[in-house]
């Protein structure tokens, strides 16, 4: 008897007939095909967005939560699906614990203003030397408003959080809050949340992650990670612009004052006094983005069909790939080394500065970002103006690493 | 490569060896101009002859060779103008760049012209000449935004 040849599908190819479904990637820039390495600022969409987004417009819409009719009571069921799919997806035990927000940055901006609120002088927020500005500044904003105190836990220079100085960190016990990426935008550094999280509880603190990276390439679990609270943003996810989550445990939301008040978010309301609506109502004052959140829904249905084993997969086998190929361009440099590193490469070249790179890689139709990546105190700890970034997505494919790594080759000889 | 002739030989080498680039202890004027977009910085020394014209221009610039070569153009070009000749100069530079509109440009800056076509490089170009105005004027250098 035959037995059939065991056939090994590559992953970085077991996801190419997805391209088909993004249509912008059927474009052209400056008469190239473009090649789109900025995925990590946002993501491309896949027609199964777009369409929901467009049918939801076309033939099922009204506000939320309000109206007494046939539209209203359908729209704010599919809505409310999404908190679901949400809940379904980072393993929230509620789903009430998932409140929408604008993006990640409003998130963690709820949690500096609201949980921030019920802390007091004396203690303490914890950050990490790689931090975006999203999870630096609104605590800076906190520590000047209440007069906590702000702490940054260093990172080695191959890029990864030096878990003992966090440790000392929050030795003290004066420490609320410890808040950290889950994935470094720059360095691509996947943090080890679990023992952050441990270090934290271990000190009485709570923690914060922001996943708007992570959750683009691999699963979320928040009880096994063990945090407190989770942000994350559609538009890096495949969904729209104007979508976020914020996830946190529900008795620290049960217990944190509102963040905007407005229609929706209340209980009752005199011109005396008001009474605040349970969670998640609580932090959704107002409209909200209805139509986004549909459509962030269909991206997370579009990505649990493919299945996070998949994209997680390809993703390793593309960053694996790539950094050799990169290491081949003369006189480039990839920026950090970190334990365990997601979809996300930064580089310098020597003698060409990171904004002419992307200027030339553009005009070749390459897009990637330059730039500090709204994390200029990490480029000061790396001893860097500016990088030149590529980021990759489920669409990415080999050929594109290719079309980079000889790019940046003809680019350098350009300049020397 | 490089279609549009954005970074022509001349650009490539004045950003690899400027010739401008120098010390500014003892100007009589010192400006700069900072780009938080990319981390590029620009400081200009000015010292005046003794009718009050430019006499040397020197830079000391970080940044990419468009931001370079700019500041070395710059520095060269201000040399024996009036002062406000040479804010002049650089405005009429920034509004070709923005506008394309060509109010008497010095015809060596048309090397950077291809730059109406990457819109979100002018800053890069324009910014030796802010920092040059400020030098002149002692006003503060603006900066440009960034998100
Ligand atoms: C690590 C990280 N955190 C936060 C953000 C902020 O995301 P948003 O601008 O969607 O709020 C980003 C994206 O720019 C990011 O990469």
């Amino acid at each position: 008897m035959d037995v059939p040849p065991v056939v090994m599908i590559d992953p970085i190819d077991s996801l190419r007939d997805r391209r088909a479904d993004f249509p912008i990637l059927g474009e052209t820039v400056h008469g190239r095909p473009l090649v789109f390495l900025d995925s990590a600022a946002s993501a491309q969409k896949p027609v199964q967005v777009i369409d929901a987004m467009g049918d939801a417009m076309r033939t099922q819409y009204a506000n939320i939560h309000r109206g007494l009719h046939w539209m209203s009571e359908r729209t704010t069921d599919v809505y409310e699906a999404v908190r679901d799919q949400v809940a379904g997806l980072i393993g929230a035990s509620a789903r009430e614990e998932v409140i929408f927000t604008r993006n990640s940055t409003e998130a963690i901006n709820l949690v500096a203003y609201s949980f921030g609120s019920m802390m007091r002088p004396g203690q303490a927020v914890v950050i990490s030397e790689m931090e975006h500005h999203a999870n630096l500044v609104p605590w800076q904003m906190l520590r000047d408003r209440t007069g906590i105190e702000l702490r940054v836990a260093p990172i080695t220079d191959d890029g990864d959080i030096e878990l003992d100085a966090l440790e000392r960190l929050v030795a003290d016990g004066k420490v609320a809050l410890v808040a950290v990426t889950h994935m470094s935008n720059v360095l691509g550094t996947v943090t080890p949340a679990r023992q952050i999280a441990d270090i934290a509880h271990a000190a009485g603190a709570r923690v914060l992650f922001d996943g708007s990276q992570f959750v683009v390439h691999r699963r979320v679990d928040v009880q096994a990670i063990d945090a407190d609270f989770y942000t994350f943003t559609g538009h890096k996810l495949y969904g729209p612009t104007g979508i976020g989550v914020l996830w946190g445990r529900r008795e620290l939301l049960d217990a944190m004052p509102p963040f905007m008040g407005g229609g929706d978010m209340i209980s009752s309301v005199t011109f005396e006094r008001s009474t605040w609506a349970n969670v998640p109502h609580k932090f959704e004052a107002g409209t909200p983005a209805i139509i986004e959140t549909i459509g962030l829904g269909a991206a997370i249905s579009y990505i649990e069909a493919i299945g996070y084993e998949a994209v997680a997969a390809h993703e390793a086998a593309l960053v694996e790939y790539a950094l050799p190929r990169l290491a081949e361009v003369p006189g480039l440099h990839v920026v950090g080394a970190p334990a365990e590193r997601g979809g996300v490469i930064s580089f310098t070249m020597d003698d060409v500065h990171p904004h002419d790179i992307a200027t030339l890689l553009d005009r070749n139709g390459i897009a990637v970002r330059a730039g500090h990546h709204c994390a200029e105190p990490l480029m000061r700890r790396l001893g860097l103006s500016a990088t030149a970034r590529a980021s990759f997505a489920l669409y990415t494919t080999r050929e594109e690493v290719d079309a980079l790594a000889s790019t940046l080759t003809q680019i350098r000889g350009f300049f020397v | 490569m490089d279609q549009d002739g954005l970074y022509q030989q001349q650009v490539i080498e004045r950003a690899r060896t400027p010739v401008h680039a120098g010390p500014l202890e003892g100007a009589t004027g010192r400006g700069e101009g900072t780009n938080p977009m990319c981390g590029d910085r620009v400081r200009v020394g000015v010292w005046l002859d003794g009718e009050g014209r430019i006499g040397t221009v020197r830079h000391q610039a970080r940044g990419c060779a468009i931001c370079l070569a700019s500041a070395d153009m710059m520095a060269e070009l201000a040399v024996g103008q009036e002062q406000s000749g040479a804010v002049m100069m650089g405005r009429a530079f920034t509004a070709l760049l923005q506008t394309g509109q060509d109010d008497g440009v010095r015809p060596e800056l048309m090397v950077f012209a291809p730059l109406r076509q990457h819109r979100s490089r002018i800053r890069c170009a324009t910014l030796a000449w802010s920092a040059l105005e400020a030098a002149l004027t002692g006003a503060p250098a603006e900066d440009s935004k960034d998100g």
